[in-house]
């Protein structure tokens, strides 16, 4: 069974409350959706041109697509570059355990758009876009409902292929120029729609941006760490009672987060999704929400996921899976993706299969090692990071493949949709 | 001071793997047969080398760009 988390259930950690803008860690998704309750809550949108720069940048957001940039950086660069810009918010979410971005498009799609709306002012932007994956109703009529409440008829809704890499921020921009979605190496901020200077922006990080214009960086930093301010949405999911989308503090330790979603016995923690790592729990559960505890371990956010692999779940046919699932997802370009990620799939499903050759492990250790920084995007690192540390974490069940003794069943826990085909 | 170093387009690369034989100190073939190209500054006698590198690739996907030294960094 393919179990794919849904947007229903949502919930807020309590955290510090602070006196101006929405109390507690409720940022995001607090709150009807509609526009006039959306008013009387967060007030009207100031225009705060381009000083909204600066406040960013006192507030240390970051985006929340997957690599973490510095957002005021990425807004700069961008108002910096010459001629008329463009502004694209990217809420296609291809990543196949993360579901926060489709949440918050569907509860507060007055803040994503409030947050292109400021985006656009600040770098003076005459074109503005919004990319969703198609196949997702419920997104589509939240987005479509609040241009009405807003009478925006000059927001242009994009709907993107239901194909993981089409999302990376260079492949998007080949999709808005009437490409097939594939990554470039093309720099957006400077060649980008149109081949006019281009922000592309997670739609989450645009949220925040909404909030910073209203409530400034002092109310943005009242929650969270010095080094990682604010809160975060984060997808939890694979082996936990209450799968869904949560809003925390930056800081707040892991241990918390899963008390919360409910976990038995976990073995591993996938932390920061398919382009994050595994971590053994006890490890796991000692860190926090930040930065620079993840970082130590070699990990990382990424877009938020966290995912559980219990004892009672055979973590080699999920490994098996995803990496077949990489190796799908390759748009074929570059050498080593394209033949690397097929090599560590097979490798991988060798393992799964029980194949007593030894060399299986050694071959995907020594191929991790060789795809990455490879390609023209981060896919083959994502798929080494993923695969590197689930042969590492998972080293005894993989010698129990070997052997042809291992009884834990395959739960698929980890959704493998596939890639819609290439035009 | 700035010196050159090699830049290779992994979308244009084609894995022909001849920049390999022309330049062995810095660029090695994976194995699927496409160069793993050692971005670093090169020093003056590999310099005629990596140009002939770049010359000679038939997908003109490698190219000499400036770069900081690591000590000029």
């Amino acid at each position: 069974m393919n179990r794919t988390l849904t947007a229903e259930r949502t919930e807020t950690l309590v955290g510090p409350v602070s006196a101006v803008g929405p109390a507690g860690v409720a940022r995001l998704l607090d709150g009807p959706p509609d526009l006039s309750s959306h008013v009387a809550r967060l007030g009207r949108l100031p225009d705060r041109g381009a000083q909204l720069i600066d406040l960013a940048q006192a507030a240390g957001l970051t985006g929340r697509g997957g690599a973490g940039f510095p957002t005021a950086r990425k807004l700069s660069a961008v108002a910096a570059g010459a001629g008329p810009r463009v502004v694209v918010a990217n809420g296609t979410e291809g990543e196949p355990l993360s579901a926060k971005d489709k949440t918050l498009l569907v509860r507060s799609p007055h803040l994503v758009l409030d947050g292109i709306d400021a985006a656009a002012r600040a770098v003076r932007a005459n074109r503005r876009i919004l990319c969703i994956e198609r196949g997702n109703p419920a997104v589509h009529e939240a987005v479509r409902i609040a241009l009405a409440e807003r009478n925006d008829r000059r927001l242009e809704v994009v709907l993107a292929p239901r194909r993981y890499i089409s999302g990376q921020e260079a492949a998007l921009v080949d999709l808005l120029n009437g490409g097939p979605g594939r990554p470039t190496l093309d720099r957006p901020f400077e060649t980008g729609v149109s081949r006019r200077p281009t922000l592309v922006d997670n739609v989450e990080t645009l949220a925040h941006l909404a909030l910073v214009a209203r409530f400034g960086p002092d109310w943005y930093r009242s929650v969270g760490t010095p080094a990682d301010p604010g809160t975060t949405l984060l997808t939890l999911g694979g082996a936990v009672k209450t799968p869904g989308i949560y809003e925390v503090p930056h800081g707040i330790s892991l241990r918390a987060v899963l008390a919360h979603a409910g976990v038995g016995p976990t073995r591993a923690v996938l932390v920061g999704g398919y382009f994050g790592r595994w971590l053994p729990a006890r490890i796991a559960e000692s860190l926090t929400i930040s930065r620079q505890s993840l970082g130590a371990h070699d990990a990382g956010l990424g877009c938020g996921v966290i995912a559980v692999i219990d004892d009672d779940c055979c973590a080699v046919a999920e490994l098996a899976r995803v990496a077949e699932w990489y190796a799908q997802s390759s748009a074929g370009q570059c050498g080593a993706c394209t033949w690397g990620l097929r090599d560590l799939a097979a490798a991988t499903g060798a393992i799964h299969q029980g194949s007593p050759d030894p060399r299986a492990p050694a071959d995907v250790r020594r191929w991790t090692a060789m795809v990455r920084g490879r390609g023209a995007c981060r896919l083959p690192d994502g798929a080494a990071a993923f695969l590197e540390s689930g042969i590492d974490v998972f080293a005894e069940e993989i010698a129990q493949h070997q052997a042809g003794l291992c009884t834990r069943p395959d739960r698929h826990l980890l959704p493998t949709p596939t890639p819609q085909p290439w035009p | 001071m700035t010196r050159r170093g090699l830049r290779l387009d992994p979308i244009g690369c084609d894995g022909h793997g001849i920049c390999a034989d022309l330049l062995p100190e810095r660029i090695t073939l994976d194995d699927w047969g496409y160069p793993i190209v050692d971005p670093s500054p090169l020093s003056d006698d590999l310099i005629g080398h990596a140009e002939r590198a770049v010359t000679n690739c038939p997908a003109l996907a490698l190219r000499l760009e400036k770069v900081l030294d690591a000590a000029a960094r």
